[in-house]
């Protein structure tokens, strides 16, 4: 494969960037949005036609004889040379699931930007304010994600991974005048940026020893007589692994080494993926724009710690102390959003807890998967499920964004009875909330199933408890959908249209997410992506047992969700007042934020960022002061001396010669 | 009597000296001008003593004041203009009352 295509799929993005941020404001709004949408369109065909060639062209770097896909660097251009080991690179790797990331990517980053261009502007027509610098910074989300999936190295996967936190501060903060927005930003920012904080450490420590930051370096055997393709194997992760227990050190406070970079890695990951206990930002991130939450909160930037943990998936094989560590943080995350977001009242918050369960789904996944077991089926499960979660997911948040458009507002008590208003809207969000529930034959139903499978085959209590939470999963989405659509609807008022629903270049995109939900569980995926490339077939591993009991699971979530909500009655109010306790808690969110707060703000800038300032301000601002006030008093006391006078001049000057004439004469004798 | 160089460079040390002395005291700029004139003439007089007395078979001295004379003569055109100058501006060439230029 040549090289043109994957450096087009990711010049154009930087380009449309740089095009749309410096020229933006000298053309139309409409201008500006074709043109976004237009490059990206362009993109998303070249990356389909990249996927297409690496799962079906055959080629011998992307297939072995044996049927086993392989990966292959495209390019890998020197970027920075340090030393004569230390080389950062940036390049181009293709394997399956960053094949399978550029299809996810640009299909919604595409939807995205098609779709915004309906929901940034009021219902007269009239577009936003810096509707231009929106699509600017939709196209650097874009450049920065397509950059972290296809990245060869650990440090350009690093680089990549910033900036996609740097695009969704800055989207975040779109409404910038709005100080939640603004508060917003930074929260997601600072959270993120604290995680990567552990992410830099571990990388640093697992290049260190491993002596090196390629990822076929680290986990993949080359491949004879192909330039630039590998396969992965096992015995180089081993290898990896002999070279951490060879070392001087093999053992830090009762861990290896090797657990320890894993974990750190794991805590940008648990950053980035919103994992307890560092999930806090996500929900605050619905301030930004709705497009924004489906494209980066939902669908693309927060499942990029679960691409990393299979991107280093042998690695953690090595260490199953941290698989289990992923497992567990996974299973308490996925728990505990499910639970909060049963009670919110805001539609995208519950979204966004929504996503924090779903994408907690994947981590356990990856966390369960073992060779052993299915040939590692967990790690092909997440993969899926990191598919169909970015189609129904992003589904979900256009539709809820659509909603938000016709009503103006995020909550769901000003909705209530829009199915007749806004039928379009309403079919694609049944569609999404079936997939998300995982009722058979809707995409969310096979990827959940295998998850739930490989659980089993680790541990009983895994499955079980993940089968709990798929069962709140329904629950809360059917919640959600019967508390917008069903009940009684609000009286229109007087002077006002009815609620109705959007201009095509909404509606578009629910549509094609909603047939893509309808039919992407049926696509062959055991085939496409496994941990190691060897395909298996997808039914044969297919648990009907466990499906069986999902199912019951579901659409009993579904039954307690309709007789509870599908018309106003005393029900719900009973629940709440039957747990009170329970129900407050999971209201505020088990007070993880109070929490965040009083350890920030009574324990670390108290003891620490106070004595802090007044040392700065005392100290070190009373020293540069003293110089300063010194050196003025010193000029105004000797500025008589320029008189104006020059014969003082003269005499100034005669006193000083001779004084030199006297001092010279003194030494000489 | 032999006239050695100590005859020559007392007359030149008292010029000098007037010279400073006027250069200091009087408030007539032209005054101050002459002053310096007497001054640098001192100064050209030891040149041609040192030359004389001590090198004489270099020429160097002569022609260092030589040179010295041509600078004081534009020098001296020079500053009578810059005078001229001043006293259309200000009507008056104390010295001691053009203190514009201070701090």
């Amino acid at each position: 494969m040549e090289m043109t295509i994957p450096v087009l799929i990711l010049a154009i993005p930087l380009f449309m960037f740089l095009f749309l941020g410096l020229l933006g404001m000298k053309m139309s709004h409409k201008l500006a949005g074709t043109l976004g949408t237009l490059g990206m369109g362009t993109i998303l065909v070249l990356s389909y036609y990249t996927a297409f060639q690496y799962f079906f062209s055959g080629a011998p770097e992307f297939i072995n004889a044996a049927g086993e896909r392989l990966q292959y660097l495209v390019f890998d251009q020197t970027w920075l040379q340090f030393t004569e080991k230390l080389v950062i690179k940036v390049g181009f790797f293709l394997d399956p699931i960053s094949a399978m990331m550029l299809v996810v990517i640009t299909t919604i980053s595409f939807m995205v930007h098609l779709y915004s261009m309906g929901y940034m502007r009021d219902h007269h027509g009239v577009y936003e304010h810096g509707f231009q610098r929106f699509y600017a910074f939709l196209s650097l989300f874009s450049f920065s994600m397509l950059g972290l999936v296809v990245a060869p190295n650990i440090f350009q996967t690093y680089i990549f991974w910033e900036l996609v936190g740097a695009s969704s501060y800055l989207l975040i903060g779109f409404y910038y005048t709005k100080p939640s927005a603004v508060s917003a930003s930074k929260k997601a920012f600072i959270v993120t940026r604290f995680a990567d904080l552990g992410f830099l450490i571990g990388i640093l420590v697992l290049s260190y020893y491993g002596g090196t930051f390629n990822f076929a370096e680290l986990t993949s055997a080359p491949v004879e007589g192909l330039a630039g393709v590998s396969q992965v194997s096992l015995g180089t992760a081993e290898g990896i692994k002999a070279m951490f227990t060879n070392s001087a050190a093999p053992v830090f406070m009762g861990a290896s080494v090797l657990t320890w970079a894993l974990v750190l890695i794991f805590m940008g990951c648990m950053g980035k993926s919103a994992m307890m206990p560092l999930h806090i930002w996500l929900p605050d991130a619905m301030e930004g724009p709705t497009p924004v939450s489906a494209l980066i909160h939902a669908a693309t930037m927060v499942v990029a710690g679960v691409y990393l943990v299979a991107r280093l998936f042998p690695l953690y094989l090595m260490e199953t102390a941290a698989l289990d560590i992923i497992t567990v943080v996974g299973a308490l995350t996925a728990f505990y959003a499910a639970m909060v977001a049963c009670v919110q009242v805001d539609i995208k918050r519950v979204l966004a807890f929504s996503t924090i369960s779903q994408i907690a789904f994947m981590m356990v996944s990856l966390g369960v998967a073992r060779p052993e077991f299915h040939e590692g089926l967990g790690y092909m499960a997440s993969m899926f499920h990191l598919f169909t979660h970015a189609m129904f997911k992003a589904l979900l948040f256009l539709g809820a964004g659509a909603l938000i458009h016709a009503i103006g507002s995020n909550d769901y008590t000003a909705m209530h009875g829009l199915r007749k208003y806004m039928p379009i809207t309403h079919w694609t969000f049944l569609i999404g909330c079936l997939a998300i529930a995982g009722i058979i034959p809707f995409s969310g139903f096979f990827s959940k199933d295998e998850i739930l499978s490989s659980c089993l085959g680790y541990s009983w209590v895994a499955y079980l408890w993940m089968s709990l939470v798929a069962g709140m999963t329904a629950f809360y989405m059917f919640r959600l959908y019967y508390l917008i659509f069903w009940w009684k609807e609000h009286e229109t008022p007087e002077g006002h249209h009815a609620p109705h629903d959007q201009p095509w270049t909404m509606s578009l995109p629910l549509i094609f997410l909603a047939a893509v939900s309808c039919v992407a569980g049926f696509i062959p995926f055991g085939e496409l992506v496994s941990w190691n490339g060897h395909p298996y077939d997808f039914m044969a591993h297919f648990d009907w047992s466990v499906a069986a009991v999902s199912l019951c699971v579901a659409v009993a979530a579904i039954v307690l969700a309709t007789v509870m909500y599908r018309k106003e009655n005393p029900l719900p109010s009973k629940m709440r007042n039957a747990l009170p306790a329970l129900w407050t808690w999971c209201y505020h969110r088990f007070y993880w934020d109070e929490l965040y707060m009083f350890i920030t703000h009574s324990i670390i800038f108290r003891s620490v960022c106070r004595p802090l300032a007044w040392f700065d301000r005392h100290i070190i601002d009373g020293t540069m002061d003293a110089f300063a006030t010194v050196t003025n008093k010193v000029s105004e006391a000797i500025k008589p001396l320029q008189s104006g006078q020059i014969q003082m001049y003269v005499w100034y000057y005669l006193i000083g010669a001779l004084a030199l004439g006297v001092v010279t004469i003194l030494c000489l004798l | 009597m032999e006239i050695t160089a100590v005859y020559y460079l007392i007359p030149a040390l008292i010029m000098f000296c007037c010279g400073v002395y006027g250069f200091i005291t009087r408030k007539n700029m032209i005054a101050m001008l002459i002053s310096l004139e007497l001054m640098l003439n001192a100064v050209d007089i030891n040149f041609v003593v040192f030359n004389r007395f001590l090198y004489p078979e270099q020429m160097e001295g002569m022609f260092f004041t030589l040179f010295a004379i041509a600078i004081a003569a534009a020098e001296t055109a020079l500053a009578i203009a810059i005078i001229i100058n001043i006293f259309r501006a200000a009507k008056n060439i104390d010295v001691r009352s053009l203190n514009e230029m201070k701090f």
